[in-house]
């Protein structure tokens, strides 16, 4: 019943198609990191204004369809002539670098709450320790805030990635031949959809299976303190002749 | 401005009804979630080690497999069952599954992963010494359930269902690619038919947000009413 051929064929054809997502994921990882430090710069700021407009970028990616931001970006840009005649068009064009700009501004959004999460909770004594040591402010950022920062977001970061890694397949729906866009590829062609719908699956699967490990090593190895701690103590040698 | 009227030639009347389909296809999915959920969760606290195994491998497949092909898998697959059982009974050709329904059911299980950890949560939450008081004054389990558990775990759980249905209505989005006219749906055809893509995905968007800020607003309010209890009790302490 099963065919295996078929399957260890398929799969390895959907394994090729890998780098794509991968490098979806990827740059839309490192440059939604980037806006959403950028953002959280913004949403903690003492002018109004700039937290507002924060605050509004954060509400309003947050509270739509990725989906409908990516078609806004490839469908919707394409048709003002300004954008269609200047520098950025050569760019805009490619399906690639709109899904990577539509998954970075969307993620950015999620991120920057993370971190701001992680920045309130960083305890006040610890910071105003650096100040009374005369650290100035880019010192005490660097030293003091964010590592423990990085280390309070992690766990929510992780998620965040996976999250970010499902939503690469999205990028198959503007002809990015991702692993989706390759497994509907080969069941137009072999109308055998369940097969190489699990295959993809399966990849994806995999795939999130090696980033949630990555996070959690990351996790053991920033929390050095708390592992020694659990440790168990060893045991007291009774003394000679006691 | 006029493409958005509600008149014979506007795509208002198109865009509001697809935006009431969106809200009943989430509510629907949220519904099938909440008893997914609650099975995957009572699976999860089980003593017994393979239906914790199970639970737990419910929510990492459905929690680690992209929406997308969530929804792909049903549709194709829930038409390819239903065919196959058609032809069972002399039926020819290719039947398609009903869209609606098996677009909630995709969106409804994702969901149900993603509550189930939320009622997990919320039953690690309580206190041990309530569930062993009422054992001690011989409420049978049933009555434990509905009186002590389930009150508390509603009102423990409702900020995570707050984000779990925010994720099901955005998800619901993805339903628009088997074809049934829901919000993105709409604003797909209305933008490929006026060639106006920015302002319908635009319009599309807002109304999401709006969605998106009227279940905020309301799930804040139920927040606070189910907290009553507790806020006065905290009240008369100081």
């Amino acid at each position: 019943m099963i065919d295996f051929a078929f399957l260890s064929d398929t799969f390895l054809k959907l394994s090729a198609a890998l780098p794509v997502t991968l490098g979806l994921f990827i740059s839309a990882f490192l440059c939604g990191g980037v806006l959403a430090m950028g953002i959280l710069s913004l949403r903690m700021s003492r002018w109004r204004v700039l937290s507002g407009f924060a605050r509004g970028y954060i509400l309003v990616f947050r509270g739509s369809p990725l989906m409908i931001q990516l078609f806004l970006i490839y469908y919707g840009l394409g048709q003002f002539g300004v954008i269609r005649h200047s520098f950025v068009w050569p760019f805009l064009r490619e399906p690639f670098i709109c899904a990577v700009l539509a998954l970075s501004l969307c993620t950015a959004a999620y991120t920057a709450e993370i971190l701001r999460g992680a920045l309130l909770a960083v305890p006040a004594g610890q910071v105003e320790a650096g100040l009374a040591c005369g650290m100035s402010r880019w010192l005490l950022l660097r030293r003091i805030i964010a590592p423990i920062m990085l280390r309070y977001a992690l766990p929510a970061y992780s998620t965040e990635a996976i999250l970010l890694v499902k939503s690469t397949a999205l990028a198959s729906l503007v002809t990015v031949w991702d692993v989706t866009g390759v497994a509907q590829q080969i069941i137009q062609r072999t109308y055998r959809t369940m097969e190489v719908f699990v295959c993809a699956a399966a990849i994806y699967l995999i795939l999130n299976f090696i980033i949630v490990q990555l996070y959690a090593l990351l996790e053991r190895r920033l929390s050095v303190q708390h592992r020694v701690a659990k440790k168990p103590l060893p045991a007291v040698k009774p003394l000679a002749g006691e | 401005m006029s493409l958005l009227s509600f008149g014979a030639d506007g795509w208002g009347r198109l865009i509001l009804s697809a935006a009431c389909t969106t809200l009943l296809l989430s509510l629907v999915a949220l519904m099938i979630g909440a008893v997914v959920g609650s099975g995957v969760a009572a699976a999860k606290l089980s003593p017994q080690r393979w239906l914790r195994w199970l639970g737990e491998s419910y929510s990492v497949v459905f929690r680690g497999i992209p929406e997308l092909l969530v929804i792909y898998l049903f549709y194709f697959g829930g038409s390819g069952l239903i065919t196959l059982v058609g032809q069972m009974f002399g039926a020819d050709g290719f039947i398609e599954a009903p869209p609606f329904l098996i677009g909630a059911l995709a969106i409804g299980l994702i969901s149900g992963s993603y509550q189930g950890e939320v009622y997990r949560a919320a039953r690690l939450a309580l206190a041990k010494g309530e569930v062993e008081a009422a054992v001690a004054i011989g409420m049978p389990r049933w009555r434990i359930a509905q009186r002590i558990l389930l009150p508390q775990v509603v009102r423990y759980a409702l900020p995570g269902m707050s984000n779990v249905w925010q994720m099901s209505l955005k998800d619901s989005a993805l339903v628009s690619v088997t074809g049934i006219v829901e919000l993105m749906r709409a604003s797909q055809v209305a933008a490929g038919s006026t060639r106006d893509y920015f302002t319908f995905y635009l319009v599309g968007g807002a109304c999401y947000l709006v969605l998106t800020l009227v279940s905020n607003h309301a799930f804040r309010r139920a927040e606070s009413r189910l907290g009553r209890a507790w806020q006065s009790r905290t009240a008369a302490q100081h």
